[in-house]
């Protein structure tokens, strides 16, 4: 099997442990990716210091973008708000561990995008790809 | 499989011969198996060497100069447009002006003809399953002069509801635009009747043939369609060239779309009078190495025989179909076989259709995965995207095989 599929990837797509919904939660979010139908949803809760206590992502799409939601949900929970402002582009490459085409970049960075637009406060649909850069 | 005529068979070794990126890899020992031809279309050794034949000895600008190069170059692009003027059996040549490609054909009929002749309140009707380039055109058009668009149903399968055509007739548009053949469904339309249907009505038609064109004989004069857009590129010619047929007295009627050199008679400080038609709607130095490569794929097409082509590609997409429709999880979109042209759109169940995609490109197969630019078609059919196999001249029933087997591999990948 190749790289792009490896293990990991097709698991967290199949069997993600982050998939659902918080209610109540402190921020959600939601975008999609008109071009191919990706959607994603977040929920998170903070607690005391701006820290991620909880946090949830629903949605549908290919393998690449639920999987790469599943595993940024995994990483932001415990990190502080500040942090996950931080985040770019980079950060969901390492998680992944494969090389991405411009297309399916896209896919892998919905998650980011809509994460750090609910981070941000943005309004529904106001956030713009240049969000994921760190 | 479908058993050719012996007179309609294609010498598919000598084709495939002609191609040279068919023989490349994708990846080491994975050998490209290219079945996205209405995305765009492989060239021939023969349409390269035309290009390459007019920049070594003939380069000059076009219409002006008396020099040998200039008198040879413009011969060369006007013997192009005769060509696949005569390839689509227009009257006479002058019928046929040289756009970039289908998209901009489509944008000069609704900004030249649209401007100077929509009111507000004036009718367009589409179809639900045209292309963006021939809907976005069209929305922007009646935003500037208050024109309203309705739009022709499309059924399950992917057909046109004429029921609902003959309703929007009733209130007499002004313009029937719609797809010679859906560059997703394949669904080959009955032009001949559409067209006959809007004159009666009074309307006139503007028919999208970017997909007709490259895998069919038409024939303009006997279809009666009054603009016909096509591109160079998917049939076996360069990008950055296509054509759009025009009925003479229309094409002389309408205003200049961009203005320049070329597309003058006359010009004075405070005005111009325009050229001719075509030359009309051929402002400044146009794309003359792509026109005399257009004028040779429509050579290259003439002389396989679109005849010949069109009964291989029935062919190949009666086998797909059937053997797709083997892949349990797969659901293809879109009539039967017999009313289709060489294009298979399917999804496959629980798996986006990126997914597919990227399954099949590690086995060297080349489809294309998303909206392919009918975003309003797969929000009718309610799918996000769909994986599109397309079939042309050169393509084999052992890569029909190939990718059905890489289909059985997102199974294997993706299944439970």
């Amino acid at each position: 099997m190749d790289d792009l599929y490896r293990e990991q990837i097709i698991e967290r797509y199949k069997n993600p442990l982050h998939r659902g919904v918080l209610d109540p939660h402190d921020i959600t979010y939601e975008d999609d990716n008109p071009l191919c139908g990706d959607r994603i949803r977040i929920d998170l809760r903070i607690g005391a210091d701006d820290i991620v206590t909880e946090a949830a992502f629903s949605g549908q799409g290919c393998s690449i973008s639920q999987a790469s939601a599943d595993l940024l949900i995994e990483t932001i929970i415990g990190k502080s708000l500040d942090d996950v402002r931080a985040m770019g582009k980079d950060d969901i490459l390492d998680l992944l561990g494969i090389e991405l085409g411009p297309v399916r970049l896209k896919c892998a960075l919905l998650s980011l995008k809509v994460v750090k637009a609910g981070v941000y406060g943005l309004a529904a649909g106001e956030a713009g790809d240049e969000i994921v850069e760190a | 499989m479908t058993i050719l005529h012996p007179e309609l068979l294609l010498d598919i070794e000598k084709i495939r011969g002609d191609f040279p990126v068919l023989s490349r890899e994708v990846r080491p020992g994975v050998p490209l198996v290219y079945l996205d031809s209405t995305a765009t279309s492989q060239k021939p050794r023969q349409v390269l060497a035309a290009m390459d034949d007019y920049y070594m000895h003939h380069n000059a600008n076009i219409h002006r100069g008396i020099h040998t190069l200039a008198e040879e170059a413009t011969a060369a692009y006007e013997a192009a447009r005769e060509r696949i003027a005569a390839f689509i059996g227009a009257a006479e040549p002058a019928e046929v002006v040289f756009t970039r490609n289908t998209t901009e054909s489509i944008n000069l009929v609704s900004n030249a003809w649209g401007r100077a002749n929509l009111k507000p309140g004036d009718r367009i009707v589409l179809t639900e399953m045209e292309h963006h380039s021939n809907l976005v055109p069209w929305q922007i058009i009646a935003a500037q002069t208050g024109a309203v668009i309705e739009y022709i149903s499309v059924t399950e399968t992917g057909e046109l509801e004429l029921e609902s055509y003959h309703r929007l007739l009733a209130r007499s548009p002004k313009i029937v635009a719609f797809t010679h053949m859906s560059n997703v469904v394949g669904t080959i339309n009955p032009a001949r009747e559409i067209i006959r249907l809007a004159h009666e009505a009074g309307a006139l038609t503007v028919v999208d043939a970017a997909q007709s064109v490259p895998h069919f004989k038409v024939d303009v004069v006997d279809l009666d369609a009054d603009f016909y857009a096509f591109s160079s590129h998917k049939m076996c010619g360069p990008t950055g060239i296509g054509a759009l047929y025009g009925k003479r007295h229309l094409l002389e009627a309408m205003p200049p779309f961009l203005g320049g050199g070329e597309m003058i008679k006359r010009v004075w400080l405070d005005g111009f009078t325009p050229n001719d038609v075509p030359h009309k709607f051929e402002a400044g130095t146009p794309a003359i190495a792509e026109a005399v490569g257009f004028g040779a794929a429509v050579d290259y097409l003439s002389e396989v025989g679109m005849d010949r082509i069109a009964a291989h590609e029935h062919a190949m997409t009666a086998y797909a179909m059937e053997r797709l429709e083997e892949v349990p999880g797969v659901w293809i979109f879109g009539p039967q076989a017999d009313k289709k042209g060489g294009v298979v759109a399917f999804t496959f169940a629980g798996v986006h259709a990126h997914d597919v995609s990227e399954v099949l490109d590690r086995h060297g197969v080349a489809v294309r995965a998303g909206h392919h630019c009918a975003m309003p078609l797969h929000e009718k059919f309610s799918v996000p995207a769909t994986a599109r196999a397309s079939f042309y001249l050169y393509n084999t029933y052992a890569e029909i095989d190939k990718l059905v087997e890489a289909v059985y591999e997102v199974k294997t990948i993706f299944g439970d």
